[in-house]
């Protein structure tokens, strides 16, 4: 490809190339597909690797989740689709499946011999994009490759509709041949994925419109600032102006940190809701304690696991554990339950675990159920507080996918189904949002998503040191909301914020990968788009490495532009987790430059990508916001809260979908209003 | 001669599973799988599936000597080997597999006893029979995998 060339030249060669290779290039790209089969089955998974190999596709396998895990987050863009069975020994299928969406938002195709209604209703609301039923036929495998195509296009599609609509049209057009012409062309995801970022780019630095601002990249150093700097505000009075200020970091604007600030809040939102949401489970956790809070966000995948295996840290030792991983002071002593959370996450363990600390902590503030309102669905407020008292665990979106695990899918289903744009379910995102709902919904799910994020991030730094993977930062972004405003209503933003960072986290691993598996089609988000060229200049200050965001990934930020897709709050948590991670920002880097990116992209307006992810984030952190600053009366939860959190998350999904309009005016701490949230 | 003659008797005995209700429809889809790359990867497949198998039998043999019987474990395990199975052809055991799950989600220990038992033969039998065709299908040197017995 001719990156250089002229984006512009590339668009329209690869535009024409489109609509002349038409067959052609179906004809060539399902071939080499990289693929990841997961099965502790030693003969199926032999089976399945020549099947594939017969399909000519590159299979690579494991018979381990938690080696599949590792693979995919040292190789962020190694894979284009995961297939993986349900029941494993290590790890339920479910659960990876999980941390796939959030961390690299893959395709994920499950499988299994059992072939009940139950089973296969779990794999959707977890966000599958496919079940098979075992005995698995070549047959079934010979079109996998329509899942990575599917997504691919959805995230263009969700890039384009967060942004202008003028950026809108050309962008998904363009991406979309982009990425056909490139794989006809070139036989790889990896280019069509680069070539569409890169037209879109293109397009998008004429137009000043939302994708083609540079983006920030939110490096693990500089969102350490900026988590400093909320620490030092309070989450509920930092406003992106003072934080800017705060951070002092030349060249950042007020709206780059508005919209990394929302992701941040949505995160933390989404910590709680997770941790809430486990609870939950257990039934007995809505515990009025804010300072659960605060658990989550020292997700640092090593605290975590002590916690895990405390099982009940005591939210101050969370708390603490979360300000030595965030670096902050403990405020929230609360925080036991995020932790826990994660840790469950690190060590995939049954997210009872989680639940039972969750309970305890969490969701003491009613804002946990916020939490849910995170998660952007139609549902009504009143749905809101249903779920939210149903769920009482923060993963709102988990709670209400949960629903039926714990309380009752219904509500999860209700979200979904109320919400006309339908996307939160997963309708353009995928098997992102899905993934969201669902982890947030299933006590397992979810907190393996939630916990996942931060889990995942602590699990996922594979590579990097104190496993602070993304989910270390994470788990900071979450603890800043609980440590500085002791309301629950910090809590409640964990799950909201999770849910768009679920999808992102996913994407997180994505957005390394993204250029390769295409997954992530980056090209939705220019804003987001860690990688993307256009913002070298950007991406050169915070722009560590990439080291792939927050695995360690080799990959390059650049090749990620797709990964950006993900919705905002991957870039966030990402951001978020790397930062903490690692420290050295070397993953942080490219989390920090996504988050900033994101930031970038909801002011920009036209972030289409951003915007679109961003917009969730943004609109949850400002429903958070509000939330927060309610009274803790944690009693409250009640409904005040949740609506904000409904409105919010499902606006925040729907935009995501829809590409949310700018995010501007909710960059303001007070005017963190869903207002700009087309629900 | 001989070697049509050895052709043909491996196809018989193929035939002969096929319609007997041994194997199914997946055994032929591994056939398929099979070519110059990978001559014998129908029989090393069958080789894995006996590996693995038998460390579940012994698993499950093991489980059930338990009391009280842990039902929900017995019902994991056999789901594996229902899946291993299936992915095989053994049409025979995977039917007593779904007879032996049904039984543990009745909760119905003597039933699952009398499954498992009969499971075993099917097992045992389709093993023996097994061996035979690919001592066979070897002998008679590559020919067979195309062969649809339906």
């Amino acid at each position: 490809m001719n990156l250089s060339n002229g984006k512009g030249s590339v668009s329209t060669v690869t535009t024409s190339a489109v609509m002349k290779s038409g067959d052609a290039v179906s004809d060539q790209f399902p071939a080499g597909l990289r693929v990841l089969v997961v099965d502790d089955d030693p003969t199926c998974l032999m089976i399945l690797e020549k099947m594939l190999l017969t399909c000519l596709y590159e299979v690579t396998k494991c018979n381990r989740a938690e080696t599949a895990l590792s693979l995919l987050r040292e190789n962020k863009n190694g894979f284009d689709i995961v297939i993986s069975d349900v029941h494993m020994p290590d790890m339920d299928g479910f659960k990876l499946l999980e941390h796939i969406g959030l961390e690299m938002d893959l395709p994920v195709i499950m499988m299994s011999a059992d072939d009940g209604k139950s089973v296969v209703m779990k794999g959707v609301t977890h966000g599958a994009c496919d079940y098979l039923i075992k005995p698995v036929r070549i047959e079934a495998l010979k079109n996998i490759w329509q899942h990575v195509v599917r997504k691919k296009k959805n995230e263009w599609k969700d890039a384009e509709q967060s942004g202008s609509a003028e950026e809108g049209d050309r962008q998904p057009k363009a991406s979309d041949e982009a990425d056909y012409s490139s794989s006809a062309n070139e036989g790889s995801w990896r280019n069509s994925k680069k070539r569409r970022d890169e037209e879109e780019e293109a397009e998008d630095r004429d137009d000043t419109s939302t994708l083609k601002k540079p983006r920030v990249v939110w490096s693990v150093e500089l969102h350490q600032q900026f988590v400093a700097a909320v620490d030092q505000l309070g989450i509920d009075k930092a406003v992106p102006k003072k934080i800017l200020e705060l951070m002092n970091v030349p060249g950042l604007t007020r709206e780059n940190v508005a919209s990394h600030l929302q992701k941040y809040r949505l995160y933390l939102r989404r910590l709680s809701g997770v941790s809430q949401h486990q609870n939950n489970l257990n039934n007995s956790f809505l515990g009025p304690q804010e300072a659960t809070f605060g658990t989550i966000s020292s997700i640092n995948g090593i605290d975590l696991q002590t916690l895990a295996v405390a099982g009940q840290l005591p939210a101050q030792s969370l708390a603490t554990l979360q300000a030595a991983g965030l670096g902050r002071s403990t405020t929230k002593a609360g925080v036991p339950m995020p932790l826990m959370d994660q840790r469950n996450l690190f060590s995939f363990e049954n997210p009872r675990l989680r639940f039972g600390e969750g309970q305890q902590q969490h969701l003491s503030s009613s804002k946990p159920m916020n939490l849910l309102h995170g998660i952007p669905t139609n549902m009504e407020p009143k749905q809101l507080a249903n779920l939210h008292q149903s769920s009482q665990s923060i993963g709102s979106l988990n709670m209400r996918v949960n629903a039926s695990a714990t309380q009752g899918n219904p509500l999860l289903m209700q979200m979904a189904q109320s919400q006309p744009r339908g996307q939160m379910l997963s309708e353009n995102t995928g098997p992102r949002v899905p993934r969201l709902p669902s982890s947030l919904g299933q006590p397992t799910v979810s907190n393996g998503i939630s916990n996942g994020l931060l889990g995942r991030n602590g699990i996922a730094g594979n590579n990097r040191g104190p496993a602070y993977n993304p989910v270390p930062p994470r788990s900071s972004m979450m603890s800043f909301p609980m440590n500085q405003s002791s309301d629950a209503s910090v809590n409640n933003s964990f799950p909201l914020g999770s849910t768009p960072g679920i999808s992102s986290i996913t994407t997180k691993g994505s957005f390394q990968e993204e250029v390769t598996s295409g997954i992530k089609g980056s090209g939705g988000f220019p804003s987001y788009d860690i990688f993307n060229e256009l913002h070298h200049q950007k991406s050169h200050e915070w722009e560590i490495t990439n080291p792939g965001l927050t695995y360690n990934a080799s990959h390059h930020a650049n090749p990620l532009h797709g990964n950006i897709d993900v919705a905002p709050s991957v870039l966030v948590h990402q951001g978020f987790s790397s930062t903490q991670q690692t420290g050295q920002g070397r993953d942080a880097t490219l989390i920090g430059k996504a988050m900033f990116s994101v930031g970038e992209g909801l002011e920009q307006d036209n972030l289409q990508n951003a915007g679109q992810n961003l917009n969730p984030l943004l609109v949850d952190n400002s429903i958070r916001i509000k939330a927060e600053r309610i009274p803790d009366a944690s009693s409250q939860t009640n409904l005040f809260p949740d609506h904000y959190g409904q409105e919010d998350l499902m606006s925040a999904l729907l935009k995501q979908q829809e590409g949310m309009g700018p995010a501007e005016s909710e960059f303001e701490f007070d005017a963190y209003s869903l207002d700009n949230i087309p629900v | 001669m001989d070697k049509i003659h050895s052709h043909r008797q491996v196809a018989a005995i193929k035939h002969s599973l096929f319609d007997q209700g041994y194997l199914d429809e997946q055994f032929i889809q591994l056939e398929e799988l099979q070519d110059d790359a990978n001559p014998n990867f129908v029989e090393e497949i069958v080789t894995l599936y006996y590996r693995d198998s038998s460390r579940l039998i012994s698993n499950l043999d093991h489980t059930l000597e338990r009391n009280p019987l842990d039902f929900n474990k017995l019902d994991t395990l056999m789901h594996q080997f229902k899946g291993s199975s299936s992915s095989i052809g053994a049409k025979r055991v995977k039917a007593e597999c779904t007879l032996f799950r049904e039984y543990c989600r009745a909760r119905n220990g003597e039933g699952c006893r009398r499954s498992f038992q009969q499971m075993k033969k099917e097992y045992a039998t389709l093993r023996k029979k097994l061996e035979t065709y690919f001592q066979l299908a070897r002998q008679a040197g590559p020919l067979e995998t195309a062969y649809r017995p339906k």
